[in-house]
């Protein structure tokens, strides 16, 4: 199965017509993405021309907003590559418009701005009482169901369709780790990305990973700052039940270094690798010390289950 | 980025929260003259980015100007928990009464903002915070509304200020608030806010953090970065738009991706146990920069840095190919021409992965290795520059 997205899921693109959303957008079809439109409020009415996943021709419609597009296609997933100077205001028009999922690639997006969106997602719930738009990111490279469709940047062509679900705050480690374990391969691997505040955690992936049928053992990758990955292993111990392998990076940054990521900080004795390992450790959770002893503490897990 | 405390008071001023005069002076004549201009007793406080000045004797009241000229001569200059003090403030006294704490920061935890305030400041505040609690308001800001009239009212009565003063600190807390939103702050804290005698409340501290995501929409934020305390490779890094962080070691890193670099980084530092005990000298992320350019302002940033023996090149292509990342690699070499002298250990996988190795191996630089995994790569350059030690 999967979460968060499948075949099934119909995407629209904000940012359909620019260089970065252009590029994903072929990238995306390449990967069986059910890719419906796109948005551009000054190209409205006008097609792009794409290829689907067998190489046919596409026309597919821009719309001027997403409320529109959605009205048009049933779009349920929309993908933003949108400049960081745009990135709320595009937020907020599909928050606005309900769309059941978000995935906001673009890096470098001021935290106020998405303080505020997130805060408004927050504010505008169901009548199961959860938001109405789930928002995955920001600065981050998106969801892959392998196999049924990619909303993001994630490269299809690392692994296929498998047991394992996947769960990192990083786009290339995540790349590394999916490459290491690419015998198994991935019922769904999000990346939910590395600023300070994002939509979707550790422990929503999680949560998710455990009530899907098809996910038989996670992968959970953390990176220094903040305290995501503790109260993600609080979760797993009182919540999780199939087995769960960290990895966790950041053991040589430094103090008050701020290492790429702008929510990778180590401040005092908050937020290190070194805190986070013991917390998942704690857990029951085994973390590997590199990429690839993460990816053998995985593959005897599996081939223990088989 | 984080202010100085001079800043941080220039910043509260242009938005109308009350402060007294504060000069900065880098020389003991410059604090003489500062304190004429301001008159009266002056307080003379060294200007880092690091809390514990006062119990490391940088904040001396000074009763005359020569007094002021004596405190600066000893506290420039100071080294205060690894920060050297390059310059001071001349603060006007005040006449304290009471102090206070006021704080409204981003809550990563809670993905929204945190004010928090106390009557009893003055003090540390992780102290206060694990000594009294409960003398210590948390007060969630919706960055919907952020901190308006009712949010401050709720915050100065939590922290349990009396009536009569409730409505002057609440007034000076929305002005800080305004510090906050207006200049993408992720942090303002002021402690001590202050009553003075005759009951005005004053910023007599500020610290500030600004989000270096919104530096594009703050010109004067630019002005504010201190060049000098910045290492000279990472401000030379920064010119060149590299993410780049100098560390302490002799294995250079380049990298695509902050969290593959941040990995390589670990797995270096282990490799690096077997190989006497070297280590890391940097984080540098390249992102999906593969051009000949980059790579070249990359390896000269990291070669420049003495005591670097070795480099290890850390890709995997997801969008980027690795075959453009191999002929950056050549190309950067030919640029460098004899200015590059130390090995380079390469491991390339994903996108072009086949292609990429075949350009290296064809260009077959003397300097550079090929690795076929993460981990030989690491232990590799690890190995290189353990010999070259």
């Amino acid at each position: 199965m999967s979460i968060y997205l499948n075949k099934d899921s119909k995407v629209i693109v904000q940012g359909i017509t620019g260089g970065e959303g252009t590029k994903h957008t072929r990238l995306m079809l390449k990967a069986g993405t059910n890719i419906v439109g796109g948005v551009n409020a000054r190209k409205a009415g006008t097609t792009v021309s794409h290829e689907d996943k067998d190489g046919n021709a596409v026309e597919l419609p821009v719309f001027g907003t997403v409320k529109e597009a959605m009205e048009k296609t049933g779009a349920d997933v929309s993908v933003a590559f949108v400049p960081p100077a745009f990135a709320k205001d595009a937020a907020i028009e599909a928050i606005e418009a309900e769309i059941p999922l978000l995935v906001v690639i673009t890096e470098g997006i001021p935290v106020q701005d998405t303080a505020e969106f997130f805060a408004l997602s927050q504010s505008k719930t169901g009548e199961d009482g959860k938001p109405k738009t789930r928002i995955i990111g920001p600065n981050c490279p998106g969801v892959i169901t392998p196999g049924e469709a990619l909303a993001g940047i994630t490269p299809a062509t690392i692994t296929g369709s498998g047991p394992i679900g996947l769960v990192s705050k990083s786009g290339t480690l995540t790349y590394q780790m999916m490459y290491e374990l690419r015998d198994f391969g991935f019922s769904t691997a999000i990346g939910i990305g590395g600023d300070p505040i994002i939509g979707t955690t550790h422990i929503d992936a999680l949560e998710a990973f455990e009530a899907d049928p098809d996910t038989q053992a996670i992968v959970m990758i953390g990176e220094i700052g903040g305290d995501a990955e503790e109260r993600a292993a609080e979760f797993i111990k009182a919540n999780v039940t199939k087995p769960v392998v960290g990895y966790v990076a950041g053991f040589t940054a430094p103090e008050g270094k701020t290492m790429g990521h702008a929510g990778a900080i180590v401040s005092g004795s908050a937020g290190t690798a070194q805190a986070k390992k013991e917390a998942l450790e704690a857990a029951g959770v085994k973390v590997g010390k590199t990429p690839s002893e993460t990816a053998q503490l995985m593959r005897e897990i599996l081939q223990a289950q088989a | 980025m984080d202010l100085y405390e001079y800043q941080a008071r220039d910043l509260f001023e242009a938005h109308g929260v009350p402060v007294l005069a504060g000069i900065v002076a880098q020389t003991p004549d410059e604090a003489k003259a500062a304190a004429e201009k301001i008159g009266g007793v002056t307080v003379v406080k060294a200007q880092v980015k690091v809390g514990g000045r006062g119990k490391a004797g940088g904040v001396k009241v000074a009763k005359t100007a020569d007094e002021a000229y004596e405190h600066a001569k000893a506290i420039l200059g100071m080294d205060i928990k690894g920060h050297t003090v390059h310059q001071v403030m001349i603060a006007q006294g005040a006449d304290i009464a009471e102090e206070y704490y006021f704080s409204v920061l981003l809550d990563r935890a809670n993905r929204t903002y945190l004010a928090m305030c106390s009557v009893e400041g003055g003090m540390e505040i992780e102290q206060l915070a694990e000594e009294r609690p409960e003398a210590l308001a948390k007060v969630p800001v919706s960055p919907l509304t952020g901190i308006d009239a009712e949010t401050a009212q709720k915050i100065v009565t939590e922290a349990g200020f009396p009536e009569e003063l409730r409505a002057d600190v609440a007034e000076v807390i929305q002005k800080l608030w305004e510090v906050f939103e207006k200049e993408d702050a992720t942090l303002v804290e002021v402690n001590p806010l202050v009553k003075t005698g005759d009951g005005t409340i004053l910023a007599l501290d500020g610290k500030v953090s600004l989000d270096d995501n919104a530096a594009f929409r703050h010109e004067g934020h630019a002005a504010l970065v201190d060049e000098r305390t910045e290492d000279p490779l990472e401000a030379k890094a920064k010119a060149n738009g590299l993410n780049y962080v100098k560390l302490d070691g002799q294995v250079g890193v380049i990298g695509n991706g902050a969290g593959l670099v941040m990995s390589t980084l670990d797995v270096v530092a282990y490799a690096g146990e077997q190989h006497g005990g070297v280590k890391p000298a940097n984080f540098l992320d390249i992102g999906g920069g593969a051009n000949a350019e980059v790579m070249a302002n990359g390896l000269d940033v990291i070669l420049g840095d003495e005591q670097v023996k070795s480099v290890f090149v850390n890709v995997f292509g997801g969008i980027t190919a690795c075959d453009q990342v191999a002929n950056g690699i050549v190309k950067a070499l030919e640029i460098l021409g004899d200015t590059a002298t130390k090995p380079l250990v390469v491991r390339l996988d994903g996108n072009a992965v086949e292609e990429g190795r075949r350009i290296l191996q064809e260009a077959n630089h003397p300097l550079v290795t090929l690795a076929a995994t993460m981990d030989e790569g690491a232990d590799k350059a690890a190995e290189l520059a353990h010999s070259a030690n």
